[in-house]
């Protein structure tokens, strides 16, 4: 059966991490989700780029987070924060492509 | 060496409101520092660039009026970092003029450091030539072009400013541009508790409440350090710290939960551990510091980009929906035919279609029935600024596309005026680090008498 991480995650958001970066945060309920997410390796640099039509090498990090069974992704921002075009000043609604993406659970 | 030390942060943001149940509890637990970070760049480059602070003045009064008042029942330091928030010379003025306004009021007195934090352009210069300057999270180095084009430059201070102000005696610290975590650790490793715990402390205690749930708008948290362990834990009694509100914190903002680096050096979160120390608080150890080869600031600034203009419409025809590309290029083109596109930026905000996302956006149709449109300017003065977008604005009620029935106009405008007026448009143009060989060199503290 294939679940979105916004079903499987308690949290799924996204901010600035300063002005030139973005950063997603997924937290997962418990310690066996996380550590069975983890295992599926569902997030790599590839699925975040083609998730966001962005280019792998501004998908920065993809780091697992134990203490608080959690993931976290960050991206180069396509411009610095609040430069003419802006959409998101916080980068506060980047996160739904993520939330969205299913996986097989 | 004391035992430990207790330190209130009232708020996570000097303005955004202290709720008074959570600053009684708080001064019940006799907190020897109150300690407030004020500033972020998170609200964009307007701020820092156009001088002027992001909370409101009354809301930032009040907030202001209710640490001191404590602090003077309690003869307790408060520090203040990032004063008004962008921590430039025209924010530490702004706060000052409050401070100062309602100690005169009140018949308060404290001795008083001054820190500022917004640099010499020609000094960085200097350091540009010298070597010692080098990008953050972007590609581009520093250049004296872009010095001057900045409109401010400010550069972040580490703990060592506020323990000399503490050393010479200030009661109250107004820090300029100043690392978030600074004013919590500052007066941590004065008292002699180790520096990656303070640091680690700070960097939690910075955003008040936000790290205890529920999560619900600004408030405040108290840290107690001691020699190997730290522990947080909300006043506010319908609040807890759990392991996972905590941790999870350590996420927030930063683009690497282990490693978070800091002026001077960084802490390595590695060997952290977070234990629920009570059904309410939650104690954190095994944090460790990591000296940096050479002690580096982090620059910031921002330049004037132009004069924003803007209008807000609504469109609810089926038949411009279906037709939007072809009505925006209509739009684009006609105004070009007056005003040669060069010089200024017109931009289309589409909302119902790629408004929050833009290029990000993975869905490209459109899929409801009306859509929101946000028609920008952003000209080198404001009468060109408000020239081309009263152009831009007329074309888009009256210009044709295929199939158009409502040939009375296009869009649907809510407000009368109906073009905005947003003031000058700043970006960010220096996110740099610098290295000093000495941590108090940009920084002139000046005590004065309050």
């Amino acid at each position: 059966m294939r679940r979105t991480i916004g079903e499987i995650a308690t949290f799924v958001t996204s901010k600035n991490a300063g002005p030139f970066l973005l950063t997603l945060d997924v937290v997962f309920p418990d310690e066996p989700t996380y550590r069975r997410f983890k295992a599926l390796r569902a997030l790599d640099r590839a699925t975040v780029a083609r998730l966001y039509a962005i280019k792998e090498d501004d998908v920065l990090k993809i780091i697992e987070f134990d203490p608080a069974y959690a993931m976290k992704v960050t991206l180069r921002r396509p411009w610095g924060s609040g430069a003419v075009g802006e959409r998101d000043v916080y980068g506060a609604q980047q996160h739904v492509p993520l939330m969205q993406h299913a996986v097989e659970w | 060496m004391a035992h430990q030390m207790t330190i209130l942060a009232p708020e996570g943001m000097l303005g955004y409101g202290i709720p008074a149940r959570s600053m009684e509890e708080g001064l019940k637990r006799q907190p020897d520092v109150l300690a407030v970070d004020a500033g972020s760049t998170d609200p964009g480059p307007y701020y820092l660039g156009a001088g002027v602070p992001f909370t409101n003045r009354r809301a930032f009064t009040l907030d202001l009026a209710t640490i001191l008042k404590a602090a003077n029942a309690r003869r307790i330091p408060v520090l203040i970092g990032s004063a008004g928030g962008g921590g430039g010379r025209p924010h530490l003025e702004y706060t000052l003029e409050v401070y100062r306004g309602i100690c005169r009021e009140r018949g308060y007195r404290f001795r008083t450091a001054v820190i500022g934090a917004e640099v010499e352009k020609a000094w960085v210069k200097r350091q540009i030539a010298r070597g010692r300057v080098s990008p953050l999270d972007i590609a581009t180095e520093l250049t004296e072009a872009e010095v001057d084009r900045s409109a401010r430059i400010v550069a972040q201070m580490g703990v060592e400013p506020f323990l000399r102000a503490l050393d010479l005696g200030a009661e109250v610290v107004i820090a300029g541009r100043a690392c978030d975590a600074a004013v919590m650790a500052a007066p941590a490793m004065r008292a002699g508790f180790d520096k990656a715990l303070a640091y680690h402390m700070g960097k939690i205690l910075e955003c008040g409440g936000a790290a205890a749930y529920p999560r619900h708008g600004s408030d405040s948290l108290l840290g107690v350090i001691e020699r190997d362990a730290f522990t947080v834990e909300p006043p506010n009694p319908d609040k807890v710290c759990t392991v996972a509100s905590v941790a999870a914190h350590s996420l927030y903002e930063r683009s690497d939960p282990y490693r978070l680096a800091l002026p001077g050096g960084s802490i390595d979160l590695t060997h952290t551990r977070f234990e629920q120390a009570t059904p309410r608080a939650v104690c954190v150890r095994g944090t460790r510091w990591v000296e940096a080869p050479a002690y580096t600031l982090k620059l910031e600034g921002a330049a004037r980009v132009g004069f924003r203009t803007l209008t807000l419409a609504g469109v609810r025809d089926p038949l411009l929906i279906a037709n939007l590309d072809v009505y925006l290029d209509n739009v684009r083109t006609r105004v070009a035919e007056t005003y040669p596109p060069d010089g200024y930026r017109l931009l289309f905000h589409v909302y119902g279609r790629d408004g929050v996302m833009g290029p990000l956006e993975p869905v490209r149709e459109i899929r409801g029935h009306e859509i929101g449109l946000v028609i920008e300017v952003v000209a080198d003065d404001p009468d060109s600024s408000a020239a081309i977008l009263a152009l831009a604005r007329s074309v888009a009620l009256h210009v044709t596309y295929p199939g158009r029935k409502a040939i009375a106009g296009n869009l649907a405008f809510p407000f009368s005026p109906s073009d905005l007026k947003a003031g000058d448009a700043y970006e960010f143009n220096v996110h740099h680090l610098m290295t000093v060989d000495d941590p108090l060199e940009p920084f002139l503290i000046e005590m004065v008498e309050v």
